[in-house]
């Protein structure tokens, strides 16, 4: 089975996305292997062809382009966590890097294989949704940018064409008064998978909740908003009843299941919970 | 596919598939055994190894991506028979029970060092949290490397 995979090592991005052109739909890309060779050794992976992508330096970087965090294809969580740009401007993803399995991972995983892998309980996805970000994806066509509220398309399923990779994470900078949150809640801190995680993303000013964005995970069958949620509650007064009503609204609006890590029931709570803690931080 | 690689500063070459484990090509091709398979999904640390330095789960790693690369096992903290200060105090201070996850937290114990020379509890708890000791002898664990740590 491992004997029968080929791999090919492409030394720079154009070589990758020719190799991607030849075998579109054939074959599965690598970067850190924290998902796929999880995938390998259960028996999932049934590719014969890899793209290991893992020499590809020029797209191992983290930086800041006039109002964006852009954020290179290979860099790892240990890269975000070192990186005083993610710090400046997306705290958040500090506080998800640091949660995603532990070190070893953290010095493996890519922020860009998470996407691809497009796990609905992907730690950092709900981020992606909440910023707005754009995932930057090339293929020898040319590169586009697809907002990440319509890049997780279904259960696993990426808006990815079969000979498109993603070059880079694109983030828009904060706005004057914004304030982050992430959290994720699992058996424990360290290597669970999550059992419902949320990333925040509100600005509040004299006691009104200006403006809302909420990204959730284990809510349905790919990471999501919960626009009905964020309606409601945008341009009210933040107060207690405000609180009450935005934790019911958005128990009632995610769509999580019983599965083997936690059951639907405790999901919507704890969702609800998460969300109502961030608001009374806000007051 | 052919793969030139250095374990433990000794430069090996080894001709394996592609995408066969580093953990299998130290235990099985190089008869490393001091790193140990427990979980083989990177969630236990017991295969924790140094890629260049960097702390990884030799079960998550495809030998391809090592072709050049400097590996340091269990096998490599210790000069000969002589133990690190670090080995040293794992036996002192009672770090080591059944034995399983032992190689792997001396690994991570040791990149944690390399990369913070004096932390706190809190710091070695989290450098250590990918390493899982069913013993559940993590207390004197933390003390064997914070008294790694304070020794000159």
């Amino acid at each position: 089975m491992i004997a029968s995979i080929n791999v090919v090592i492409p030394r720079t991005k154009d070589a990758a996305l020719a190799t991607l052109a030849e075998n579109a739909g054939k074959c599965t890309l690598l970067a850190g292997g924290t998902d796929l060779m999880v995938a390998l050794e259960d028996g999932r992976f049934t590719s014969k062809l890899v793209v290991d992508l893992s020499r590809l330096t020029e797209l191992r970087f983290v930086r800041r382009e006039s109002d964006e965090l852009v954020i290179g294809a290979l860099a790892t969580y240990t890269d975000l966590l070192r990186s005083p740009h993610v710090a400046q401007m997306a705290p958040e993803l500090v506080l998800c890097a640091r949660e995603v399995g532990a070190a070893a991972i953290q010095n493996r995983g890519t922020l860009a294989g998470s996407v691809a892998n497009a796990s609905p309980a992907g730690d950092p996805l709900p981020v992606l949704l909440a910023r707005d970000a754009g995932i930057e994806v090339a293929s020898v066509r040319g590169t586009r940018t697809i907002l990440a509220t319509q890049f997780f398309v279904g259960y696993r399923r990426t808006a990815l064409a079969p000979d498109e990779m993603i070059t880079a994470i694109r983030i828009p900078a904060p706005k004057v008064g914004e304030r982050f949150y992430w959290r994720k809640v699992g058996t424990r801190r360290a290597q669970s998978i999550a059992k419902m995680v949320l990333a925040l993303r509100a600005t509040a000013t004299n006691g009104t909740l200006q403006a809302i964005a909420i990204g959730v995970g284990c809510a349905g069958p790919t990471p999501l908003r919960t626009p009905k949620t964020e309606a409601l509650v945008a341009g009210q007064r933040l107060d207690k009843m405000l609180i009450d009503e935005a934790r019911r609204s958005l128990a009632a609006e995610v769509a999580p299941i019983d599965d083997l890590r936690s059951t639907a029931v405790y999901r919507r709570r704890v969702a609800g919970n998460v969300l109502a803690t961030f608001l009374a931080s806000l007051t | 596919m052919k793969i030139l690689l250095g374990v433990n500063g000794v430069s090996k070459t080894v001709e394996v598939a592609p995408m066969r484990r580093l953990l299998d090509v130290l235990r099985l091709d190089l008869a490393l055994t001091g790193t140990k398979e427990g979980c083989g999904e990177g969630e236990c640390g017991a295969c924790s190894v140094l890629l260049d330095g960097v702390l990884v789960n030799a079960c998550l790693i495809p030998i391809c991506q090592t072709d050049g690369a400097q590996i340091v096992t269990v096998e490599g903290l210790s000069n000969g028979a002589a133990l690190s200060p670090l080995q040293r105090s794992f036996v002192s201070e009672g770090g080591a029970q059944c034995g399983i996850c032992t190689p792997g937290m001396l690994v991570a114990s040791h990149a944690l060092l390399n990369q913070t020379p004096h932390p706190s509890e809190a710091q070695i708890r989290e450098g250590l949290a990918g390493n899982l000791c069913r013993c559940t002898g993590y207390t004197k664990i933390v003390a064997a490397v914070q008294k790694a740590a304070a020794t000159p």
